[in-house]
This record gives structure tokens, sequence and C-alpha cells, in this order.
């Protein structure tokens, strides 16, 4: 009898592997951690936005909790996302932007129109900095400790109820 | 006419060679080593903007990112290991088409040389158990039964 149970070994992996391989139908392949997770902003040079003259560094992100957001004006979802950082630095969320692979006209055009949450934006025509934070598309956003360490990466678009539901429990809970 | 037609079928059966080149670029190498090198690292790093394509055969602006700097890397004499690492530092593993051996990937690359190890075992005793059966020699119970049987034939 014992004998025939082995039998069923076979059909046990089977299924252990159809269940892994059905759990992976519903995974987006998207919602990967960022490779930067609890490591240093990566340092930059580059000059602002609003201001060709003024050259801003990783220090800009050092003291306070920041969430920085890369957006581009060529990236339509970045348009739709500019409530809910608005919504945001309502809340007393400091921004920091980071303007990729854009002109400055088109930036500035860009946050005349939408608004600009942004306490300063980082100007990244080359997309050096968005290389550096391993973005490949835009928007994404990370929040940044007052240490200058990234603690949290969103991939993509920021729905109203992920203000709520996940961007400011984080930022609260590295605030302390 | 006949010479405008043969124009216009040059033209489109050059169409696609140019739809490439505005994907991949041309590069210069000082040696075929290099290309060779270059050609190695762009087919084995994927693409993390397009799930499953290499850098190499891509036309997604970062997949075009990353092949300057792997060119550039190599022109500087960069190591392959370097440029690598220096993209799972901004990527994450996920961009690696041969996953390390590391504590992390241990299972991966470990599960299937302990199945087919774990078949080998269950064949070996299988094999074992079945010849030890055969070799045994007949009861005495047994070696009637046959003389019995043999008899039989033979009377009949």
């Amino acid at each position: 009898m014992k004998r025939r149970l082995l039998l069923l070994l076979p059909l046990l992996g089977f299924l252990v592997l159809g269940g892994f391989l059905y759990q992976g139908l519903s995974m987006n392949p998207f919602e990967r951690d960022s490779a930067l997770m609890a490591r240093e902003f990566p340092a930059f040079e580059l000059s602002t936005l609003e201001d060709p003259e003024r050259i801003v560094d990783a220090s800009l992100l050092e003291g306070e909790v920041t969430l920085v957001n890369v957006w581009g004006e060529w990236c339509p979802t970045c348009k739709q996302e500019m409530p809910q950082l608005l919504d945001l630095a309502d809340r007393g969320v400091r921004l920091v932007g980071v303007d990729y692979k854009d002109t400055r006209e088109k930036g500035r055009e860009f946050l005349a129109e939408f608004g600009n949450p942004f306490e300063v934006n980082v100007f990244d025509p080359e997309g050096t900095l968005g290389f550096d934070l391993g973005v490949y598309g835009a928007p994404e956003t990370f929040l940044v400790d007052a240490d200058g360490i990234i603690r949290y990466h969103h991939t993509g678009y920021i729905k109203p109820e992920d203000v709520r539901e996940t961007i400011l429990p984080e930022v609260e809970k590295w605030r302390d | 006419m006949a010479r405008l037609i043969r124009g216009l079928l040059a033209v489109l059966l050059l169409l696609p060679l140019l739809a490439q080149a505005a994907g991949i670029e041309v590069r210069q190498f000082d040696d075929p080593v290099t290309e060779q090198r270059y050609q190695d690292l762009t087919a084995s790093l994927r693409c993390p903007k397009c799930e499953n394509q290499a850098i190499g055969d891509s036309d997604s602006p970062i997949a075009g990112d990353m092949r300057d700097r792997v060119y550039a890397q190599l022109q500087e004499g960069r190591s392959d290991k370097e440029i690598l690492d220096f993209m799972v530092r901004r990527f994450g593993d996920y961009v690696l088409y041969n996953p390390r051996l590391e504590g992390r990937t241990l299972l991966l690359w470990g599960l299937p040389a302990a199945l087919v190890l774990l078949g080998a075992v269950v064949v070996v005793l299988m094999v074992r158990a079945r010849r030890r059966s055969s070799a045994r020699a007949l009861s005495a119970e047994e070696r009637e039964r046959l003389d019995a049987l043999i008899n039989r034939e033979r009377d009949e």
C-alpha cells in the first residue's frame, strides 16, 4: 500500500509546479523593487529647470524626507499624475522633480499648464540621473529619507487612492 | 516606366534595412574581439522596459541608452563583469538573462541538478531491487511447481 502511495509523488510535484505557474499569471512583471532600495541616492550635478545657472547635487535631498518624481513633458501619464502630486504637496510633503529627457521650454510649459508641486526641478535632458536611478520609463517616484537614502519606489502612475494608502504612510514612516 | 518601377522596387527592398538601422546603431570597434564582446553583452542584457527582449534588439529608448553605456564602457576598457555590475546596480538582477550563482539563486541553479541526481538515485535503487528479486534462488516450493509445469509440457 505504501508503495502505491509513492506513485502519487509525480502528481504532487506537478500540482506544486502548477500552483506556482498559476500564481505567475496574475503577477505584474513591472512591479519589482528598485535595485536602489536602501541605497544612497546616486550622485549627480545638474542645473535646475528654473535657473540654468543654479547647479544642484545629491545634498539637495538631505535634511528632510523628500519625494523625488521623475517626469517629462512627453509623458502623458505624468500629466494625469499631477493632481495627486499637488495633493501631496498640499499635505506638506516636500517634492523635488526630475525633468527627464526634456527641453527647458517644454518642461516649463508643462509646469505652467499642470501646476508645480515641486520645490525645485532638476533638469536632466540627457537622462543621466534617470539612468543612474534605474528609471526605464516615466513617471517613477522615489522616497528619499533625511539622510539621502532611498526608502520607497513607486513605478508608474500614482493613483488618487495611492496618495493616502501608500505614499503618505511611507512618508510618515521615514519622517522620524 | 520600367526604369521607374525598377527604382521603386529597389527602394522598397531597401526599406527593411533602413528600419533596422533606425533601431540599432552602427558602432565602430578597434578590434573584432571588442565587437564580439559588445554583441554578447547586448544579447545577454535584458531590456527593463520590454519584458522579454535583449537590449541588442529592442527599439525602446532605455535599451538604446543601455547600449550606449555598454559601448562607452567597452571603449574605456572595462571588463564584462564591471559592465554587468554597473547595469545590475541600476536595474537589478532582472536585466541579467543568465542569473548569477549566489545565495539567493542557489535554489534556481541547484534544483534542476538536485532533481536529476534524485532521479538517478531512484533508477539505481529500482534496478537493484529488480536484479535482486530475479537473481534470488528458487524456493523448494517454486522448484516443485516449475518441475510440474515442465513435466506437464513434456507429457503432452
